[in-house]
């Protein structure tokens, strides 16, 4: 079965339904009517641009330029981790601690997908690596950002309790634990929940995408678990990460909680 | 000497150096911010800052920070509590229940939750959990602040205590009798310099 190619004419028609938006916007007085309009030419401007630069990097399809196109979509990312959060670390810490994070759990991910489940030859073919590194990343940054914002406002509201501990003779990792353990798990239930919810309450977008473009459902649907498992792993490593690399920011060689590290 | 500072310098001003042997006490006054907490916060290792600290002659180098915290034992003003149940602060229970009588502190009160517990009996209870672990130098700060001149009195009489037992002890205290009855050595902080009163 050959997938439905679709005309622009086709786009347009379907870009009618953000001009109902649009419109309901003006009629209820909801003022958001501009930004609307701006998100969806937004959308169609970045993902066109992007559709020209995946076609580019395919056909070309070094290494180099596959590595370089995911390190920069790393670096993104891990920026957006880092303004996530209310509070910062000094010394771009959230910075590094967003970096580390996102870039471990995608390379870890990716990596082990390419090697086992994939195996496209080469192993670091573009048309295989830059996809899925995309869906990693985008996942990792959301578990990483929630892990460390729940972490930051958190060392602030525990800190009597965990400034007692450390008082008490109480070791700095154990003293954190709680913490650590509450942001990890801030950062992993939204997985939970979509692997929980898949199928039911929602088609997931990428397995839609691959029925709407001809695959078999089945084969379609296992396409959908490989990933919702590699994400369960990416999430997982994104949120450990995070919280891990800013705790390391938030103490010293004597094990004390360095508040003042944190703005 | 128990506890001995050198050209100990931080966010409380400083260099502070002094020295107190076993069964010396010693009273800090001085306004809010003048950087009594941090003083003690630098003695505990809470706080980064220059200078060195030595117990019993060991420089405090040659500890790892748990285990000097472990003997040089800080207990904040509004001490944090990390369990939502009060007995699960204090692992052995048995010692916990023998020290709560002496506070005027019922037994029964370990099986409350942690934020039933009024301010005074909250200071009390973490009182004891700093005893339990018979820390050689205690720096208390403001420990009798939330509590009535009764339990007050008893506080001072665990301290004094301590004191005959060998400890030594650093104090912030806004009550000069308080220094007085401890028999404490009472010395002023203003603008980073503790004066000898």
């Amino acid at each position: 079965m050959n997938p439905i190619l679709l005309t622009p004419t086709d786009l347009i028609i379907a870009s009618s339904l953000v001009v109902l938006d649009a419109v309901v916007s003006v009629w209820l007085g909801l003022r958001l009517h501009k930004q609307v309009l701006v998100a969806a030419v937004r959308c169609a401007v970045q993902l066109t641009l992007v559709g020209y630069i995946l076609r580019f990097v395919f056909a070309i399809d070094t290494p180099l330029l596959t590595l370089g196109l995911i390190l920069a979509m790393v670096a993104i990312a891990g920026r957006e981790v880092a303004a996530r959060p209310e509070r910062k670390l000094a010394r771009y810490g959230n910075q590094i601690a967003g970096l580390s994070a996102v870039a471990l759990a995608t390379f870890v991910t990716a990596t082990f997908a390419l090697a086992t489940a994939l195996r496209p030859h080469p192993w670091y073919a573009a048309r295989y690596a830059i996809p899925l590194a995309g869906i990693m990343l985008g996942n990792a940054l959301n578990a990483a950002s929630l892990s460390l914002d729940a972490l930051l406002s958190g060392v602030m509201r525990e800190r009597a309790a965990i400034e007692a501990q450390l008082a008490l003779g109480v070791r700095f990792r154990e003293a954190t634990k709680p913490l650590i353990r509450a942001s990890v798990r801030r950062g992993i239930l939204p997985i939970i929940n979509v692997m929980s919810a898949a199928g039911i309450v929602t088609l997931p977008g990428i397995m839609t995408g691959q029925i709407l473009a001809g695959l078999s459902p089945i084969e379609a649907v296992k396409y959908q678990i490989l990933l919702m498992f590699l994400l369960a792993g990416a999430t997982g490593i994104a949120a450990v990460g995070a919280a891990y690399f800013a705790m390391a920011r938030l103490t010293d060689g004597r094990e004390r909680l360095r508040v003042d590290q944190l703005r | 000497m128990r506890l001995r500072t050198q050209a100990l310098k931080g966010a409380a001003g400083g260099p502070f150096d002094f020295a107190l042997g076993a069964g010396d006490a010693m009273a800090i006054t001085g306004s809010s911010g003048a950087g009594k907490s941090v003083l003690l916060r630098m003695i505990a290792d809470l706080d980064p800052h220059e200078g060195t600290v030595a117990l019993d002659g060991v420089e405090r180098a040659a500890f790892t920070a748990p285990d000097w915290r472990r003997r040089v034992a800080y207990l904040a003003a509004e001490p944090g509590w990390w369990h939502d149940d009060t007995a699960a602060h204090f692992p052995d229970r048995a010692r916990a229940v023998a020290l709560m009588p002496d506070l005027a502190l019922d037994a029964a009160l370990l099986a409350q939750p942690v934020h039933r517990l009024s301010t005074g009996e909250r200071m009390r209870l973490a009182l004891i959990r700093t005893l339990l672990n018979d820390p050689p130098v205690l720096l208390l700060d403001e420990p009798t602040g939330a509590l009535d001149p009764q339990a007050t009195r008893l506080v001072e009489a665990i301290l004094s205590a301590r004191l005959r037992a060998g400890a030594a002890l650093v104090i912030v205290t806004h009550d000069m009798d308080q220094a007085a009855r401890l028999g404490a050595r009472h010395y002023h902080l203003q603008a980073g310099t503790l004066t000898p009163q």
